[in-house]
C-alpha cells in the first residue's frame, strides 16, 4: 500500500505513535473528558447535518458535531478530506468563494449563525489562517485593527486593548518597543503570533486556527501551541492540523475527517489510543494510503 | 554532438555537419545581439541628439515669456507651459477615478463574461488612435460650442487614460495576496471595508505608479489636442478658452519655416521629454521598488 | 458569491457593510467604458453622415481629394497609411524580435533588465519628438543615404523618382523606430514566458543554443510574437505626429517609396481645423472612423492572440 508522499513525514512520526502517546496526552485528558460528545461541558458551536458545495462538488457530507466551550477540540485527516472547508465554513469565511453553498445548520450558543449578520458572526468566531498574513501595517495597526473597523475606540482604549491583545499572545515582550515598525519585519513565528493577538484583540468566542504551524520552525511551534494551552481558559479553540502529534499534544477532543465525511469525534484520547473507526486507526497508525 | 559516439557515422560528414551548426548557431546568435545594439544604438544616437541640442537651446526666457509675434526673435513658452499642466488635470480628474473604480471593479467583483467583455473593450479603448479621440472630444465639446477650449483638449486626454487606468489599478490589486483579504474579514470587516482598509492601501503605491506613467504618456500627446485645445499664443483664461500646449507647440514651431522657432522647438521637446522620462525612471524605480511585497 | 440559505438578509447584510454601493458603483464606473466606446462609435458615424450619404462605399476606393469641388476619396490615404506602415513593419518586426530573442535567450539577466528598462523609457517617448528628430535628423540621414539606396535598390520602381526627404520612406523609418520597443517588450516576455523544461530538453538532445531558440522556444511563442506584431501594426496604423511631420503631406498615390504621400491620420491631423463647410468636416470624421474600425479589428485580434498565447504558457 503507497501512502501519498505528503503523508510520508506523518507516517514515520505515527509508527511510533501508539506506543507514544500515552506519554504525549496529558493524563487529565485522557481520564477528564473523554467522551467528548456526552456534554460534559456547555455546548459553543454545533453543527447539524451540514454539506458544503463548491459549485457541483460536494465537499463536505452531512456533517453534525458539537464544540465544547473552553476546550480545544483537533481535526485531522488527509489533505483534501475538508477538515479545513468545515473549519472556514464555521465563521462563514467560505462565503467569499464564489459559487459555494452551504445547507444544514451552524449554531454558535444555541443561535443559526447563518440569520445572523456575517460580519458578527466573524467577530465572535476569530480566525487564524495557515500562513501568516499581516497587512501591510505598522505591529499597532495591525493589532487595532479590527477594534478600529468594529467601533471607534479612543486612543488610549486602543493602546490598551493592542497591549493586552499583545500580552495574551505572548508577544508583548518582543514588540514593545517597535510597535509603530512594519509587521513585515518580524519573523515568521511572531508574524503568526501577531495574527492570533490581531484575532485576539476582538475578543472572539471562538477562535478557529487553519494549520497555524504548518509554515514554521519547531520552536515557533511549540511557542503557539503553549499560547494555545493559555488561551482554553478564556476562548473556544479549533485547530484544524495536519500533524497528528500536535492534536495530541494540545487538544481535548479529536474529529477525524476523511473525504468530506467526519469519520469519528471524540476526545483526543479515545482517538489516538482507541478509536472505534477502522479508518480512524489506520490513519492514527500510519496505515492509511 | 550526441551522433559523435555513434561509431557508424562516416565521419567526414559528421564533421562538416558540426560545423555547420556550430556556425550557424554562431552567426545567428550575433545577428540577434547586433539587432539589440542597433535598435538601441538608434534610439539612444537621436535622444542624444535631442538632449545635447535641446539643452544648448534652452533658456530662462523659455520658462518665463509668452511666444513672440512671429518674425520676431526670443520669447518663451510660459503659457504653453501652464496649458499643458491645466489639461493633464482635467485629463486626471476625468480618467483617473473612472479608471480606478472599473479596476477595482475588475478585481475585485466581476467575474465571467461581464468582465471579459469590459477587458476586452477596455483594450481596444486602448489601442484606439489618438487623433480619433480628438474627433470624438471634438464633436462631444467643441461642436456644440462653436469654439475651441481646455475643456475639449482635456476630455480627449481624459478618455484616453481610462483604459491604461482601469488595467494598472486591477493589476496592482490583483497582487494584493487573497489571505490579506481574507485576514481583514474574518475579523468581521465587509467586503468593501477590507478593499477600502487592507487592499488598497496594500496597492497604494503601484496604483500611484501607474496614475503617474499614464500622465506622463498623455502629457506628450499632439494629436487630439490640434483640434480641441488647437493653440494660444497668449494666456488662456479659465478652462473654456484655447489653450496652447507644449506638444502642439513643438509641432508647429518644428514644421515653421523660421530658425529661431526651430531653436524653441528643440527647447520644448528637451523640456518635454526631461518631464516624461524623469517621471518613468522615478514610478518605475523608486515608487514601485518600495512597494511591500509579503510573500 | 456564497450565499448561506437565507440569501434576502444576505442581500441586507452586505448592503448594510457597503457592499453593494461599492458593487454597484464600482460597476457603475466600469459600464462607462463601455458607454463610452459606444458613443465614440455613434459620434464617429454620426457626424460622417453627410459624406457616407454623399460618397457611399466609393469613398473608400476614389483617389479624388478635391476640397475645393467639394469631392473626397479616401484611397490615397489608405494606401499611404498601408505602405507606411508596412515599411515600419519590414524594418521593425527583425529587428525587435532579433533584439528580444537576445535579450530573453542570450543577455544575462541583469543586463536583459537593464536593456529592457532603457527600451521600454524609449517606449515612453512622445510621438512629436519622434516627428521633431524625424524632421531634423532622420530625414538629412536618409539624404545621405539616398545614393548608396539608390546604387543597390535604385532599378525597383520602388525606389525610383527625385527623393526631397520627406517621403513614405522617410514616414516608415520613423516609425519603425517608434514600433521596435513596443515589438522588443512584448516579445522578449512571451519568449521568457515558455517553459524552461522546453529548452532543456532541446539542450538535452544535442541541440545548440540557436537551434533550441529557432526549433523549439519561437514555435512556441509564436502566436504571442504575432500578437505583439499586430499590436505594433495598430499603432503604426493611428501614428499621427510622426508621420505627419515627415510623410510629405501629398495625396497622390505614387509606386515610389521615395515619393512624398499622405496618410489618414496625417490627413486628419493637418487639415481637421482648416476644414470649411460640412462636407470637408463630415469627410475627415469619416476618414477618422475608417481609421478606428481597421484599429479596432487589428487590435480586437492581436489581444485574442496574446490571450491565446499567455494562456498555452502557463
Amino acid at each position: 500500500m503507497q501512502a501519498p508522499s505528503r503523508q510520508t513525514s506523518a507516517d514515520k512520526q505515527s509508527a511510533s505513535k501508539v506506543e507514544d502517546m500515552d506519554s504525549v496526552i496529558p493524563e487529565s485528558h485522557a481520564a477528564g473528558s473523554s467522551q467528548a460528545q456526552s456534554g460534559s461541558g456547555a455546548v459553543k458551536l454545533s453543527a447539524t447535518n451540514l454539506n458544503f458545495f463548491y459549485a457541483k462538488f460536494q465537499a463536505l457530507h452531512g456533517i453534525s458535531m458539537k464544540i465544547l466551550a473552553n476546550q480545544v477540540t483537533a481535526f485531522i485527516g488527509p489533505s483534501g478530506c475538508g477538515k479545513s472547508t468545515f473549519l472556514r465554513t464555521l465563521n462563514r469565511m467560505n462565503e467569499t468563494i464564489k459559487s459555494s453553498r452551504v445547507e444544514g445548520e451552524i449554531l454558535l450558543d444555541g443561535e443559526d449563525i447563518f440569520t445572523q449578520e456575517v460580519s458578527a458572526v466573524r467577530r465572535r468566531v476569530g480566525m487564524v489562517f495557515q500562513r501568516s498574513n499581516p497587512f501591510p501595517k505598522s505591529i499597532f495597526d495591525n493589532i487595532a485593527y479590527g477594534p478600529r473597523i468594529n467601533g471607534s475606540p479612543s486612543r488610549s482604549e486602543l493602546r490598551d486593548k493592542v497591549e493586552q491583545s499583545l500580552r495574551r499572545a505572548a508577544l508583548w515582550d518582543e514588540v514593545k518597543d517597535k510597535l509603530n515598525q512594519s509587521a513585515y519585519g518580524l519573523s515568521g513565528g511572531q508574524q503568526q503570533r501577531l495574527c492570533i493577538a490581531r484575532a485576539l484583540a476582538v475578543d472572539p468566542e471562538v477562535l478557529l486556527l487553519d494549520e497555524p504551524c504548518s509554515a514554521l520552525d519547531p520552536i515557533a511551534t511549540a511557542k503557539i501551541e503553549d499560547l494555545i494551552f493559555q488561551l482554553k481558559s478564556s476562548c473556544t479553540l479549533v485547530i484544524v492540523t495536519h500533524s497528528m502529534q500536535q492534536a495530541a499534544r494540545v487538544a481535548d477532543n479529536t474529529g477525524f475527517f476523511l473525504l468530506g465525511k467526519l469519520i469519528e469525534f471524540d476526545s483526543t484520547a479515545v482517538i489516538f489510543k482507541t478509536p472505534n473507526k477502522k479508518e480512524t486507526e489506520d490513519y492514527v497508525t500510519g496505515r492509511f494510503g | 554532438m550526441t551522433a559523435s559516439n555513434s561509431p557508424h557515422a562516416p565521419a567526414s560528414h559528421f564533421d562538416f555537419l558540426h560545423f555547420r551548426r556550430k556556425t550557424v548557431n554562431f552567426v545567428m546568435l550575433s545577428l540577434t545581439a547586433i539587432c539589440t545594439f542597433v535598435a538601441l544604438g538608434v534610439l539612444l544616437y537621436i535622444l542624444g541628439y535631442l538632449f545635447v541640442h535641446g539643452a544648448s537651446s534652452l533658456s530662462l526666457d523659455f520658462f518665463t515669456k509668452l511666444p513672440t509675434p512671429v518674425g520676431e526673435a526670443g520669447g518663451g513658452m510660459a503659457n504653453a507651459i501652464v496649458g499643458s499642466g491645466k489639461l493633464l488635470l482635467i485629463a486626471m480628474c476625468l480618467g483617473v477615478p473612472i479608471g480606478f473604480l472599473g479596476g477595482v471593479y475588475l478585481a475585485e467583483f466581476a467575474g465571467g463574461k461581464f468582465a471579459f467583455l469590459i477587458r476586452y473593450v477596455t483594450d481596444l479603448l486602448n489601442g484606439v488612435p489618438s487623433i480619433v479621440m480628438g474627433i470624438f472630444a471634438y464633436t462631444i465639446i467643441v461642436l456644440p460650442q462653436k469654439h475651441f477650449s481646455t475643456l475639449a483638449g482635456g476630455l480627449a486626454l481624459g478618455v484616453m487614460m481610462i483604459p491604461i487606468a482601469v488595467r494598472s489599478s486591477e493589476e496592482f490589486l490583483r497582487a494584493v495576496p487573497l489571505n490579506l483579504r481574507e485576514g481583514s474579514m474574518a475579523l468581521g470587516a465587509s467586503k468593501t471595508r477590507a478593499i477600502l482598509t487592507v487592499v488598497i492601501p496594500a496597492a497604494k503605491n503601484g496604483i500611484i505608479t501607474g496614475v503617474m506613467l499614464n500622465l506622463a504618456r498623455v502629457a506628450g500627446e499632439t494629436a487630439p489636442l490640434l483640434f480641441t485645445s488647437f493653440g494660444n499664443r497668449y494666456w488662456s483664461h479659465g478652462w473654456n478658452e484655447p489653450t496652447a500646449a507644449l506638444p502642439v507647440m513643438i509641432f508647429t514651431y518644428a514644421i515653421a519655416p523660421y530658425e529661431d522657432w526651430h531653436r524653441q522647438a528643440w527647447s520644448a521637446g528637451f523640456v518635454l521629454l526631461s518631464l516624461v522620462l524623469a517621471i518613468n525612471v522615478f514610478a518605475r524605480l523608486v515608487l514601485s521598488n518600495k512597494k511591500h511585497v509579503a510573500r | 458569491m456564497g450565499a448561506g440559505p437565507k440569501p434576502a438578509s444576505s442581500f441586507l447584510q452586505r448592503l448594510k457593510g457597503g457592499d453593494e454601493v461599492a458593487y454597484l458603483i464600482t460597476c457603475i464606473a466600469a459600464s462607462t467604458i463601455l458607454a463610452l466606446t459606444a458613443l465614440i462609435v455613434f459620434e464617429l458615424y454620426h457626424n460622417s453622415a453627410a459624406s457616407r450619404g454623399k460618397f457611399g462605399f466609393a469613398f473608400l476606393f476614389s483617389s479624388t481629394w478635391d476640397p475645393v469641388n467639394d469631392q473626397y476619396g479616401a484611397l490615397p490615404f489608405i494606401y499611404g497609411t498601408v505602405v507606411t506602415s508596412a515599411v515600419a513593419l519590414l524594418i521593425g518586426i527583425p529587428l525587435g524580435v532579433g533584439a528580444a530573442i537576445f535579450l530573453a535567450e542570450m543577455a544575462p539577466p541583469k543586463v536583459s533588465e537593464a536593456l529592457t528598462f532603457m527600451i521600454e523609457l524609449l517606449a515612453a517617448v512622445p510621438s512629436v519628438i519622434f516627428g521633431l528628430l524625424g524632421i531634423f535628423v532622420l530625414v538629412p540621414i536618409l539624404k545621405w543615404l539616398e545614393p548608396a539606396i539608390r546604387a543597390v535598390l535604385g532599378w525597383t520602381p520602388l525606389f525610383s523618382g527625385p527623393f526631397y526627404g520627406v517621403s513614405l520612406f522617410a514616414a516608415g523609418v520613423v516609425m519603425s523606430v517608434m514600433i521596435i520597443p513596443f515589438i522588443i517588450s512584448i516579445s522578449r516576455e512571451v519568449i521568457l514566458a515558455v517553459p524552461n523544461d522546453q529548452r532543456e530538453a532541446a539542450l538535452a538532445l544535442g541541440a545548440t543554443r540557436w537551434e533550441s531558440t529557432w526549433d523549439v522556444v519561437l514555435p512556441n511563442a509564436f502566436r504571442g510574437i504575432m500578437g505583439s506584431v499586430f499590436l505594433a501594426l495598430a499603432r503604426a496604423l493611428g501614428e499621427t505626429m510622426a508621420v505627419t511631420m515627415v510623410v510629405g503631406n501629398d495625396p497622390k498615390i505614387k509606386a515610389s517609396l521615395f515619393a512624398p504621400g499622405y496618410s489618414i491620420a496625417a490627413v486628419i491631423a493637418n487639415e481637421f481645423t482648416e476644414a470649411t463647410g460640412e462636407m470637408y468636416t463630415s469627410a475627415l470624421i469619416e476618414l477618422g472612423l475608417v481609421l478606428f474600425a481597421l484599429t479596432v479589428v487589428i487590435n480586437g485580434g492581436a489581444r485574442l492572440l496574446v490571450a491565446a498565447g499567455e494562456r498555452n504558457k502557463t
